[in-house]
């Protein structure tokens, strides 16, 4: 018998094996990813209070979300910010990038160390470290505009104020290796379209406008992708910095989702709010996938 | 013809010099743009490092000053005595190098599956990881809890360190050095009598090092810096990771704000030296999904 297994292993093993070599993987990726993913959805449709009972409830959830004041107030701010990273945030990784590729530059490594540190910092500590950037009284921004002359700014404490200190703390955090991946990218542009273009007469801007930036085009598109991915789970920073405040002027979707499922217990509810959040994200991708002629015919 | 020269040339030369000005002070200006970039980088740091020297009268006073006055140890004592703050780093440790194993075994194991085999149903498993890249992992936290509940494994080291350490993104950037690796090499070991587990282990596993390397940083950064989930998943106190701990001590005890510096540094430093050791492999390794495109 146990000869009868080993010849027919020795025999097959090369077709068993690629089975036996992703099976670990995915038997976790199942149990801990496949089947909440499923689960979730199927939740988002039950009235789902806490561990115990719960009752179906066709579309009423999504229902509710529609005219949930909170449920909008968190999509705006979130989407606020979004629009942060992809307007202000990227164009000027994208500056840092030029800067960071000039042929003359010296020191290259420095400045590349120096802006990566803080993607590699753990939210929750640059948030702890930018309370006492931010802080209205003893705080080090106000401290710099005080000594120009200018009025502080109620940075963390003011409705008005406190979404642009989140998005400024986001350009301090990923300017960084946004500019690396515009990097990358500008490097694999051949020099000869440059040399080429110069001989016939373009400056420099002309360079930029014709020559990086359509063979910049799938850089930019993973740049913008990646920025809103990320900016619509926002939820560390604001947590810790103003516990989604002043009123609710930083509440973020990812930070709603959490107060419904882990503080109140609406867990159907929250289900609810997490493939809202799914909507969103593919919704804004494909629109920048189809804005950026991705699914057009030369391109393919 | 001499006489013609002679005139244009100091014209040119001017141009020239002009132009070279221009250059230099256009040079100079994108330089100190880069230093103040890097100077408003590193202030929040070494502020925060100034600030676990000092007692917390001076953290808010007047006027601010980068060089501790009255230089204390006060804080880093009370980091320690008043919080389980080594029990947290230990944690911390131990969640993230298990966790990094674990990832980097699966992913290795997975990625030389995909890409040295030809096998029934691959197309498909590789489209449903690509399915679930995109996919925000926020849905995640409500059936995974649900599922935690279930399991037990609530307050455990089990979850934070099994739900994710499977990982699509690892598998894709694993198989992609996978492929580098000569069919050839593992055919001669299969004409030797080599086990199909023991080519993955002996020849794939050596020659994959660097790969495994970049991998590895990114898992253990990742578990190491997780926030959210943990925050779910622990009550604890003794359970927390240091960078749960920090986010805790913010709280209730919101008056100690050197302590939590002192906290957040050190629980900070680890990672920064690791940077600095292995920069490369750092930059590599998050910079992997654009240059994918």
């Amino acid at each position: 018998m146990i000869r009868a297994i080993s010849s027919f292993w020795a025999r097959h093993q090369r077709k068993i094996s690629p089975y036996l070599f992703v099976a670990p993987f995915f038997i976790l990726f199942a149990v801990f990813l496949v089947y909440p993913v499923i689960y979730s959805f199927i939740l988002s449709f039950y009235d789902a209070r806490g561990l115990g009972a719960r009752t179906f409830a066709g579309l009423e959830n999504y229902r509710e979300l529609l005219i949930d004041p909170r449920f909008r107030k968190a999509v705006v701010n979130t989407t606020y910010y979004a629009a942060g990273s992809v307007f202000f945030l990227s164009p000027l990784a994208l500056l840092l990038a030029l800067a960071l590729n000039t042929a003359w530059l010296k020191l290259k490594g420095l400045f590349r160390v120096a802006f990566f540190i803080p993607v590699i910092t753990s939210e929750v500590v640059v948030a702890v470290m930018f309370t006492l950037v931010f802080e209205q009284d003893y705080g080090l921004l106000n401290a710099l505009l005080r000594s120009i002359g200018l009025d502080p700014i109620p940075w963390l404490r003011s409705p008005a104020w406190a979404m642009p200190s989140i998005i400024l703390l986001g350009v301090w955090i990923w300017a960084g290796l946004n500019a690396l991946y515009f990097l990358a990218g500008l490097q694999n542009i051949d020099q000869e379209y440059y040399e080429a273009a110069a001989i016939d007469g373009a400056n420099s801007l002309q360079l930029f406008r014709y020559i990086t930036v359509p063979l910049l085009k799938p850089v930019i598109l993973f740049v913008v992708i990646q920025a809103i991915v990320g900016s619509y789970q926002l939820f560390t920073q604001p947590w810790i910095l103003t516990s989604g405040g002043p009123q609710d002027a930083t509440l973020t979707v990812t930070m709603y989702l959490y107060l419904q499922a882990f503080r109140f217990f609406n867990l159907g509810y929250a289900s609810a709010i997490g493939y809202a959040l799914v909507v969103i994200i593919l919704t804004l991708s494909l629109i920048q996938l189809i804005g950026f002629g991705t699914f057009r015919r030369e391109d393919a | 013809m001499l006489v013609e020269r002679s005139v244009a040339r100091p014209r040119a030369s001017s141009a020239i010099k002009t132009r070279k000005l221009l250059t230099s002070a256009g040079r100079l200006v994108v330089w100190l743009a880069l230093l103040a970039g890097v100077f408003m980088t590193a202030i929040p740091y070494i502020y925060m490092v100034s600030a676990t020297f000092k007692p917390n009268t001076e953290i808010f006073a007047f006027p601010i000053t980068l060089w501790p006055r009255n230089v204390t140890t006060f804080n880093y004592a009370q980091l320690f005595s008043e919080f389980p703050f080594a029990r947290w780093f230990g944690n911390s440790v131990f969640v993230a190098s298990v966790r990094t194993l674990l990832s980097v075994f699966l992913s290795a194991l997975a990625g030389f599956g995909f890409a040295k085999y030809k096998f029934r149903g691959q197309h498909v498993l590789l489209v449903i990881l690509l399915a679930t890249v995109m996919l925000p992992f926020q849905i995640l936290l409500v059936p995974l809890f649900i599922e935690m509940v279930a399991f037990r494994w609530l307050n455990t080291y089990w979850a934070v360190i099994v739900p994710f350490a499977a990982n699509a993104f690892h598998i894709f950037l694993m198989r992609q050095y996978m492929l580098s690796i000569p069919d050839e090499l593992l055919d001669a070991a299969r004409i030797d009598g080599c086990s199909e587990f023991r080519i993955f282990a002996t020849i794939a596993l050596p020659i994959m090092k660097p790969g495994l390397a970049v991998i590895s940083i990114l898992a253990f950064v990742q578990s190491w810096n997780d926030f959210l989930w943990p925050l779910i998943v622990l009550s604890d106190i003794n359970m927390f990771t240091a960078n749960l701990g920090v986010a805790t001590m913010i709280g209730p005890y919101r008056i100690q704000y050197g302590t939590i510096m002192a906290g957040s540094f050190l629980s900070t430093l680890p990672i920064i030296i690791f940077f600095l050791l292995m920069q490369r492999q750092f930059i590599a390794g998050l910079t992997a999904g654009a240059i994918k495109l």
